[in-house]
């Protein structure tokens, strides 16, 4: 076999590989990655529980140790570190996650779609914004 | 270059002091210094109590006050009701309901049902046609904590028996455990069968068994709960263990009873006769 024959198939198995990384780059939308919008309260109160970076990685570990919190040790007020106080909820009260950050579209599905996680919360919990 | 034995030897111990330096050090700082830390605590208008309980005063209650109690209860609860008629629309073919897997958290039942070994010859006339209100006893030794493979259902500090629905696996161990029948099992999404959805409290999922809790997310704003404000006075929730409360007053002046005590699970809610 040639030397050509076998340099040309090798450029065709690499290109064939990478075809996730270019067709990317080619075909698909370049500003894919949606960004959480902040809404209503959640735009000007700029201060969540954890700091956005934390919030971002780390909220699922939270709602966890909320959730533990608030049903085996009856605690529900939450004083964070940056000195502000939440109630430790889900969807009730103002000082919730859903009281603050009123859309949940935007906020909670926007990227839960996007990285294609279907966290169970809301078969139980309800968004009050839905109900009305 | 030519390396001997003993400056190879001087060398590496110098780097494993450094090794060792830093971390050292960062264990020293962390703890002087004490990063501040996030606390968790209860609501300050929370009602708390070492233990509690409830005593219903049956020559109170009327067939109307014992509604009145289960529907305050279920639609705050968004507890579903079988006979609410489906939302198509929303929840297109909704298989047609099993009465048998209705889901109750309080409920008037007749008085030989629910106090079986107290049935006399002669019972006076009136028990026959008293609605009396059962739910979770929230015993002090509750056999559903212990059937529960997964400590979804336990008791909690305050003697409250509670359900995590979160962890439920629907296994139903503590439905067969309760000797009340005062758990129920969602056969099926509750959703289509809850007329008005209380945003103040989640609803259930199927595959799930749910009961009375006592109101704790009531109590934990500092409200009572929903059937004692429903009851015109018929029922008042207090702490067992404070000789002090109304409650324990109520327990000092009547004579009360509770539902089949010889089990020995000990129910927190006791029924003046």
């Amino acid at each position: 076999m040639s030397k050509n024959m076998i340099i040309s198939g090798l450029v065709i198995f690499v290109i064939a590989v990478l075809s996730p990384f270019w067709a990317q780059a080619v075909f698909g939308d370049k500003h894919v990655v949606p960004k959480p919008e902040l809404v209503g309260k959640a735009a000007t109160a700029k201060k969540c529980v954890l700091d956005k970076y934390d919030m971002r990685a780390n909220h699922m570990s939270l709602l966890d140790e909320w959730r533990d919190s608030v049903v085996r040790d009856a605690d529900r007020r939450y004083d964070a570190v940056n000195g502000h106080s939440f109630g430790m909820s889900l969807s009730t009260g103002e000082d919730s996650c859903l009281g603050c950050h009123e859309d949940k579209a935007k906020f909670c599905d926007s990227c839960h779609v996007y990285t294609s996680v279907n966290p169970y919360c809301w078969e139980c919990h309800t968004n009050p914004k839905e109900i009305e | 270059m030519k390396k001997s034995r003993r400056s190879f030897l001087k060398v590496a111990s110098i780097a494993a002091i450094g090794l060792g330096a830093a971390p050292a050090m960062n264990f020293a700082a962390s703890n002087s210094h004490g990063a501040a830390k996030a606390v968790k605590d209860k609501n300050e208008e929370a009602l708390t109590a070492h233990r509690w309980g409830m005593v219903i005063d049956t020559n109170k209650l009327t067939d109307e006050i014992a509604e009145a109690m289960t529907e305050a209860c279920h639609s705050a609860h968004n507890v579903p009701d079988f006979n609410h008629e489906v939302d198509e629309e929303k929840y297109p073919n909704t298989r047609p309901v099993n009465m048998k897997q209705e889901i109750k958290w309080i409920w008037p039942e007749k008085f030989h049902y629910a106090f079986p070994y107290k049935e006399d010859e002669f019972l006076a006339e009136k028990f026959h046609h008293l609605p009396i209100p059962v739910l979770c006893n929230h015993c002090k030794e509750a056999p559903c904590t212990q059937a529960c493979p997964t400590q979804a259902t336990f008791k909690r500090k305050d003697g409250i028996v509670l359900m995590d629905y979160h962890r439920c696996i629907g296994c139903r161990f503590c439905m067969a455990a309760c000797p009340f029948g005062a758990r129920s099992f969602n056969y099926r999404d509750p959703r289509p069968f809850i007329a008005e959805t209380d945003p103040d409290f989640p609803t259930r999922s199927k595959g799930v068994v749910e009961k009375c809790n006592l109101c704790a997310e009531r109590l934990a704003k500092g409200e009572r709960p929903h059937c004692e404000e429903a009851s015109e006075g018929a029922i008042v929730v207090g702490d067992l263990e404070d000789p002090e409360s109304d409650i324990r007053h109520l327990l000092a002046e009547h004579y009360t009873i509770r539902r089949k005590q010889s089990y020995g699970t000990e129910p927190s809610v006791y029924y003046i006769v």
